[in-house]
């Protein structure tokens, strides 16, 4: 059943251009602007592509690319009301809403957290409780919910050391384990000679403590006021995942000509890398997964529930109110 | 197909493969030594090119790297008030141009009560030194210059960074120092150097190394700290460029390159730069851990090789065609008067002699051929002058011999039937002679009326002398036969005359015989010769019996003795000599007396010249394209017998 609804989704994302430029030629484009939550990268490829191969103007949208990086936050811009849609992690989003932000997650990109903790092998660790008495550094805010939930889960007495930007901490044996992003500093660490074989790492999802990160973001005013204009562009922004899934090099192209355009250094093969693992960590791996852009219940409970835990939060918002399956109701 | 091309041909094809052979051979063996010596001096010329950089680029490390380490000693052994410690933090960058900056960074709460960040930093911009406390928003506890060196307990230089401003690439070396209290080690803080990476790029751009050799500067991580090419600068790491070319190999020896593993030994690589193969050596830079490579291309390297090569393959080239030349000229040399040669002997077998032979003009093999030939010329030219003399002579001689054996021929009796007035016998014979002069010859004639006397004989050899020998017994058979005398007698009186003064020894065989016309009776001698057949007039056909006696001409008083036989009306006497018998056929068989009778058995009852060019023709058939070697001679008496006389007035003596 789930496979046929899959199938059918699937098929109405590469089937559906046809339609909206009927539409797009009635009625005049509405007006909209997007912020990803870091500086250009493969991570957010889906919106480039999108973006560049024409798919927003297409569903009768005129976007507008707001540039995120370290100076820019996403969340903050859309709650100031400078950005109608951004992406933001599900963590940060349900904290947020805690805290009284009108926001709505309208689909969930990624699926699987990308965070996870990596070690040496040859510091002796390939299970979690030889972590037990090491040094691990871990970044700060939101990156460190997940390792203290994994330490906790796993009775864990570690010396925790902040990390920082860079992984040469751990490069240079000063931390026995660090955290890092699959598609990221993972890559950069492997592209500092060390060898996956040589390395532990810990998935979170596959420790019980998967954080979906990145999903799309709006005001409630802004679902309520035009959820035609919502419905509309998370189908594009999945349009431009697929897209870029299938034509990775024309992805990686586009990223790469905003990468130079916002300045920052660009490395094809680390973004070939970063493209590579969000594929895998957006699409679903098999039959049990969500869909592309659906967020189940179960996930979003798991993570409030840490956040809870955590003291971050003290109640959990309800999931009706944060979450708005744009995806089934653009299907029907 | 090579065994029909000229002489020239095989000399150019031998000498240009041979040569070409040994060129290659030389060639390859000069190659292969000038290519492993000029690989061997390169690579020293690299190792101490590289040795001589990492040598200046340690100098510089380790002059910088005592400042920070001197400060933290003096930290930790001495007392400073905050005065003092920023009156050296700005001496130190004002004295010294190679340092952009030095920060004392404490921990949280360790230089002054109350005070989280306390981090003086001097730093330099443009020519003069600038001073900034680093605070809460830089949150230097977070950087790698503190972190690791704290971590770590020892100092440490960062990995490349963009200095503020986004303007030269930077490394920071932080010194770890401490403090005792109660006794106990504590961490303290770090003194940290930042120190401009532009004067190590421009130590090792300064690395030229044949045309388009370059050297750079890789980082712990492997990040390309130095490249000629700018998006590979901070971008990049070894890694990711061996990732980006799927080599593996690459990736491994990189490992150990970035691990500090000290070889020179060169390893080949692909040029980023010019994507040709290249040789890359490289040296760790011990003081911060880094790697220093060069890169020189294959082929730059081997271009003066290359270039010599060049140069050698086409001296050899140019000298193959000229051997080749040469070997066309002097094979033109040697076939040129060959073929002239060939040519003129072919105009002498057509038996022109009076060609010209040029003279070759010198004195090798040809020019002694050409002699040779000119000598044969002359010889063959004399030769067939004398030839032709000799000719006219034989010839003459040989015209001679026709007259004489037209004289010969014509002392034989040739008009046939010779007696036409006589019925009752009849005579024919023929002779064929050989090529030569012959000995053979018949004769017949009346010694009266009633008498015939017929003769058939063969002398002994040929020519000149056998035909003067059957002249004289000719002659002398014909004075000796008168009335009365019988063959014997005849016979024995011609063998006297031929014995004086026989001093050849030549001899005769005569059958003579007298035929009585009235009677039919013959009496006949036979002196050697082959016995003659008697064809009956029934048809039976026997040789004539009776001893034969001895030939004529070698004892002079032999006796003979005549025989007597009766011809009856109708009857034949066929005499023949041996060139009738001994006519030969191309397998060397004889005609033989059995031939012979078998022929007169067919053709008994015909006119006697029917008879004898029966037998004529049937000999000639059996010795058809073989050259008569005798005379062959045959006389036939018919005996008709008195019935058929006119006459009775012959009566018998």
């Amino acid at each position: 059943m789930r496979q046929r609804v899959l199938f059918c989704l699937f098929a109405l994302f590469f089937f559906l251009p046809a339609l909206p430029h009927t539409t797009h030629a009635q009625a005049p484009l509405r007006k909209a602007s997007f912020i990803p939550q870091w500086s250009p990268q493969a991570q957010f490829a889906g919106y480039y592509v999108a973006y560049e191969k024409g798919f927003y103007k297409d569903f009768g949208i005129d976007l507008e690319m707001i540039q995120g990086g370290p100076h820019r936050s996403s969340s903050e811009t859309l709650e100031r009301g400078e950005a109608t849609f951004a992406t933001m992690w599900l963590c940060d989003a349900i904290q947020r809403k805690f805290r009284g932000v009108k926001l709505v997650n309208v689909a969930q990109i990624m699926q699987r957290s990308a965070l996870m903790l990596v070690a040496k092998k040859s510091s002796g660790i390939n299970r979690p409780e030889d972590l037990n008495g090491k040094k691990m550094s871990i970044w700060r805010a939101d990156f460190q919910i997940q390792p203290r939930a994994f330490i906790k889960k796993y009775n864990l007495n570690v010396k925790i050391i902040p990390q920082s930007y860079t992984i040469n901490l751990f490069l240079r044996d000063g931390v026995h384990v660090a955290s890092a992003m699959w598609y990221n500093e993972y890559h950069t660490i492997i592209n500092a000679g060390l060898d996956p074989e040589e390395l532990t790492a810990f998935f979170f999802y596959e420790h019980g403590l998967n954080f979906p990160e990145d999903g799309i973001y709006t005001l409630e005013r802004t679902l309520n006021k035009d959820p035609e204009l919502v419905k509309a562009f998370i189908k594009a922004s999945i349009k431009g995942w697929l897209y870029a899934f299938e034509n990775k090099n024309e992805a990686l192209e586009i990223v790469m000509k905003y990468m130079a355009k916002a300045k920052v250094p660009v490395n094809k093969i680390h973004q070939k890398w970063m493209l590579d693992r969000m594929k895998d960590l957006v699409m679903p791996r098999n039959e049990k997964d969500p869909p592309i852009g659906v967020l189940r219940q179960q996930d979003f409970s798991l993570v409030a529930g840490e956040l809870q835990a955590m003291g971050l939060i003290r109640s959990i918002p309800d999931f009706s109110g944060f979450y708005f399956q744009g995806v089934s109701h653009a299907e029907k | 197909m090579l065994k029909n091309r000229g002489l020239a041909f095989k000399l150019v094809l031998f000498f240009t493969i041979s040569s070409v052979c040994i060129f290659a051979l030389v060639f390859g063996y000069n190659y292969y030594v000038s290519r492993s010596t000029i690989a061997k001096g390169v690579e020293e010329k690299a190792n101490s090119l590289i040795l001589s950089t990492t040598n200046k680029i340690e100098t510089l490390l380790n002059s910088v790297q005592k400042i920070p380490e001197n400060l933290s000693y003096a930290l930790e052994n001495g007392n400073y008030d905050e005065n003092k410690l920023l009156q050296a933090l700005y001496a130190i960058v004002e004295r010294n141009p190679e340092i952009y900056g030095i920060a004392v960074a404490f921990e949280p709460f360790t230089f002054k009560k109350g005070a989280e960040f306390f981090a003086p930093y001097f730093y330099r911009v443009d020519k003069s030194v600038h001073f900034k406390y680093l605070d809460r928003s830089y949150n230097y506890f977070y950087s790698d210059w503190y972190q690791i060196p704290k971590e770590l307990e020892r100092p440490e230089w960062t990995e490349p960074y963009y200095g503020e401003g986004g303007g030269a690439i930077m490394s920071s070396y932080g010194v770890p120092f401490y403090v005792k209290i109660n006794n106990e080690k504590r961490f303290a803080g770090v003194v940290v150097i930042d120190i401009s990476l532009e004067t190590l790029r421009e130590m090792v751009s300064s690395i030229k190394i044949f045309k388009t050799g370059y050297g750079f500067i890789l980082s712990k991580n492997g990040t390309f700290v130095t490249h000629p090419l700018k998006e590979f600068i901070m971008n990049e790491t070894i890694f990711s460029v061996a990732e980006a070319r799927g080599d593996r190999f690459l990736r491994d020896y990189s490992q150990k390159m970035i691990k500090g593993e000290s070889t020179l030994m060169p390893y080949k690589i692909k040029s980023s730069v010019t994507q040709k193969q290249s040789w890359m050596a490289h040296i760790p830079i011990k003081s911060n851990g880094w790697t220093l490579a060069i890169i020189f291309p294959e082929d730059e390297l081997m271009e003066d090789i290359t270039n010599l090569n060049r140069v050698v393959i086409i001296l050899g080239i140019t000298g193959i065609f000229l051997l080749s030349f040469a070997v066309v000229y002097i094979a033109r040399s040697i076939t040129r008067p060959l073929k002239e040669l060939a040519l003129i002997t072919e105009d002498i077998g057509k038996g022109n002699l009076d060609v010209e032979i040029p003279s070759a003009g010198s004195g090798d093999e040809v020019g002694r051929l050409s002699e040779a030939f000119r000598y044969m010329k002359t010889s063959l030219k004399e030769y067939i002058a004398q030839l032709t003399e000799a000719t006219a002579l034989r010839e003459r001689m040989e015209s001679e011999l026709k007259v004489a054996h037209s004289i010969q021929m014509s002392i034989l009796q040739k008009i046939f039937p010779p007696f036409p007035d006589r019925k009752e016998f009849d005579v024919y014979a023929t002779i064929e002679p050989a090529r030569e002069v012959g000995g053979d010859f018949y004769d017949f004639f009346q010694i009266d009326n009633e008498h015939l006397c017929f003769v058939i004989a063969d002398v002994s050899g040929k020519g000149i002398p056998a035909a003067l020998f059957m002249a004289v017994t000719k002659t002398l058979i014909k004075s000796k036969a008168t009335v009365g005398l019988t063959p014997d007698r005849i016979i024995a009186m011609v063998n006297k005359e031929l014995c004086v003064g026989n001093n050849e020894n030549m001899f005769v065989t005569i059958f003579c015989g007298i035929l009585h016309t009235v009677t039919g009776e013959v009496l006949y001698t036979n002196g050697g010769h082959n016995p003659p057949l008697i064809m009956k007039k029934d048809g039976d056909i026997e040789w004539l019996d009776g001893e034969g006696s001895l030939m004529v001409g070698i004892i002079d008083d032999a006796s003979y003795i005549t025989e007597k036989l009766l011809l009856e009306p109708g009857d034949y006497l066929f005499l023949y000599t041996d060139g009738v018998t001994e006519a030969m056929n191309d397998k060397n068989e004889l005609f033989s007396d059995s031939r012979l009778k078998d022929e007169l058995h067919k053709l008994h009852g015909k006119p006697i010249q029917e008879i004898i060019g029966g037998v004529q023709q049937e000999i000639h058939h059996f010795a058809e394209g073989v050259p008569q070697s005798d005379d062959i001679t045959m006389m036939i008496i018919e005996y008709k017998g008195r019935g058929d006389r006119e006459t009775s007035s012959m009566e018998p003596v």
